[in-house]
């Protein structure tokens, strides 16, 4: 790899640039042809109905609100911590966290039946509504990342950092708590209702949001011809995988706890075992691809090579939306229980497993969610300094 | 006086008489428009004590009356609303078969209106839960969190509603207890329609209430009763 550019890789990289531009602008472009249709067909046109009422949209945005937060450990490791490593990489972190809470919100708010009622939802809080609790700490979220990227990219501001680190910490805890109450609060419906959710969520925030931190700063780094050093390349394997190996615990616990309870085997059998697309999603997506490959692509002797890492990353991240997918989809289309004891049938799929096929309509969106994240990230990097910078000696 | 203090005068009294001009019809529509009469009282409790047994399988009137009455389609695509149910449950241990209509039960603690966002899904002070069309954003939050998948979101664009019962694309929706034949002093139009006069409908309040006297005199469930939501609707011979 040669570390000085000439002028055709530069005119290189530069046509690159726009071309990465021109793909990511055409995917929200494609989004936001999906949100028209939908707006002016409705929700008939997406495979979303009465029995799953959530569906693609819901598995793009939550993916990108928990890797959002998750990915601000790197900069909470940074601040908080004082691992001078972590706090060469808190802004590009902190980029990264402010583009996927913008790309995962708009996906969010551009699949509600009326978006353009939003300013009811900004102006109306019902205060024992988990939803509205997660419009203000997503929104102060963006605000109080964007004050400590302030801090550390204005040397005036650095005083302040470490204040403003530590409201970022407690902040996005809250936040992913948030999330995890979402589903936490559904007291009929067998999936969810746990309080081992929220924790879940975090946990599983950090493997996601160090995946795609991973993944990124793996690209940065190739932009600019450059290796990241292996003793820091090697710390990052080593938590990522710690964060991977937390997550499936947790995973873990919450489903055999479900199992260890007779009324809720029917439902774990369902996803675990016989339920069609959902199991082999849970086994094969997630557990093996998005866990057990990554490990073996972390830790494996004689595996060293940066790209190897980067590989893991991107499987953890298609792990993370198998179990999204197993999680809010399948969780739906168990039925609810109404008369224990009985068999019960009706005109409303009651006691029917419901069926569930996205539209291409509802995959636009959600690509179109992650593109905005993609070109806030592509566009930040290009004209600010998000390139992690190292000191020479590394005292932690 | 000079002219042009006259037609300074003169312009002014033209435009507070042409804005007055303007003004006038629509403050007095908008008089018109305000409700009359009082609101919903706490005092009454409106329920629906349905006798089971004398609900026909295969018989789907109050369905069809709950249908014509809110400007349903009547179908029943994955897609379309469905205010009220028939379901038919078996007793897997002893085989007996029942026959009833679900519907929105008006919980006491309904988790719909905890969950909503916007307050849009709201509990009337006579115990109806209603869902406010203008305030819903649509986000079927609703609709994850209540436990007798009583809310329907609206798929489609409409056509032919009934003025009486406002509707719209995008929001979700669910039985009012044809609050508007209530508030006329009238029952919901699936009580009035079922031919066994199974759906009793009534103030649970009023202890001389046919529905007050019959919830003390037989043996009544609230599905799910476990969850403690204390529904409006309750279940004879279950």
């Amino acid at each position: 790899m040669s570390s000085t550019p000439t002028l055709e890789s530069l005119q290189f990289k530069n046509r690159l640039y726009w071309l990465l531009l021109a793909i990511g602008g055409l995917v929200a472009a494609a989004g936001m042809y999906a949100v028209h249709l939908m707006e002016h067909h409705g929700h008939i046109i997406t495979g979303m109905n009465n029995q799953i009422v959530w569906g693609m949209p819901h598995v793009f945005a939550i993916f990108l609100i928990v890797a959002a937060s998750g990915v601000l450990n790197v900069a909470s490791i940074g601040s908080v911590f004082g691992k001078a490593i972590y706090k060469a990489r808190a802004p590009l972190a902190s980029l990264l966290s402010i583009a996927m809470l913008a790309g995962g919100l708009t996906v969010l708010m551009l699949d509600l039946g009326r978006p353009d009622r939003i300013i009811v939802a900004a102006t109306n809080y019902n205060l024992t509504s988990v939803f509205a609790w997660n419009v203000l700490l997503y929104s102060g979220m963006v605000g109080l990342v964007v004050v400590y990227l302030w801090t550390m990219m204005e040397r005036r501001m650095n005083p302040y950092n470490k204040a403003a680190g530590i409201g970022v910490f407690v902040w996005r805890f809250v936040l992913t708590t948030g999330t995890g109450l979402i589903f936490a609060f559904l007291t009929a419906r067998q999936a969810y209702g746990s309080a081992l959710l929220p924790p879940m969520f975090i946990v599983l925030s950090f493997a996601w949001g160090m995946a795609v931190f991973h993944l990124v700063q793996t690209s940065i780094y190739m932009w600019n011809e450059k290796v990241i050093d292996p003793a820091i390349l090697q710390r990052k394997k080593h938590l990522l995988g710690v964060f991977v190996l937390g997550s499936l615990y947790m995973v873990a616990t919450y489903h055999l706890t479900n199992a260890y309870f007779s009324q809720q085997q029917g439902f774990e059998r369902f996803i675990l075992l016989d339920g069609g697309i959902y199991p082999s999603l849970f086994w094969w997506g997630y557990v093996l691809l998005g866990n057990v490959l990554p490990l073996v692509l972390l830790y494996a002797p004689g595996i060293q090579r940066d790209r190897w890492a980067a590989l893991a990353a991107l499987l953890i991240i298609l792990g993370g939306f198998a179990l999204l997918y197993v999680f809010i989809i399948g969780g739906q289309a168990w039925p609810l229980n109404l008369f224990p004891g009985y068999e019960v049938s009706s005109t409303f799929a009651d006691g029917q497993i419901s069926a569930y096929s996205p539209s291409i309509y509802e995959f636009l969106l959600g690509l179109g969610g992650l593109s905005i994240a993609f070109l806030i990230t592509t566009v930040s990097v290009r004209v600010l300094n998000f390139m992690p910078q190292d000191k020479p000696y590394i005292a932690d | 006086m000079s002219d042009m203090d006259m037609d300074r005068r003169n312009f002014l009294k033209t435009s507070v008489g042409a804005a007055a001009v303007a003004i006038a019809p629509g403050m007095m529509l908008y008089s018109v428009a305000q409700a009359k009469g009082e609101g919903a009282s706490s005092k009454v409790r409106w329920g629906m004590l349905i006798d089971t047994n004398q609900c026909k399988p295969g018989c789907n009137d109050c369905v069809t009356a709950c249908n014509n009455e809110n400007g349903l389609s009547g179908e029943t695509k994955a897609t379309d609303s469905q205010w009220i149910r028939k379901i038919d449950i078996k007793d897997i241990s002893t085989g007996r078969e029942i026959s009833l209509p679900m519907m929105c039960q008006h919980c006491e603690h309904p988790p719909c209106v905890d969950v909503c966002p916007t307050n849009a899904s709201m509990k009337r002070a006579d115990g109806i839960v209603l869902v406010d069309k203008h305030r819903c954003i649509g986000c079927r939050y609703c609709m994850m969190a209540c436990p007798y998948k009583a809310r329907s979101f609206v798929h489609e664009p409409l056509t032919g509603q009934n003025p009486d019962v406002p509707r719209g694309k995008g929001t979700v929706e669910s039985c009012t207890l044809c609050v508007h034949r209530i508030d006329v002093g009238g029952k919901p139009a699936c009580s009035e329609a079922c031919p066994n006069q199974a759906i009793v409908f009534g103030d649970l309040n009023d202890e001389n209430s046919e529905i007050a006297q019959k919830v003390r005199s037989v043996a009544s469930v609230q599905v799910r009763a476990d969850l403690r939501l204390n529904p409006g609707v309750r279940y004879q011979g279950i």
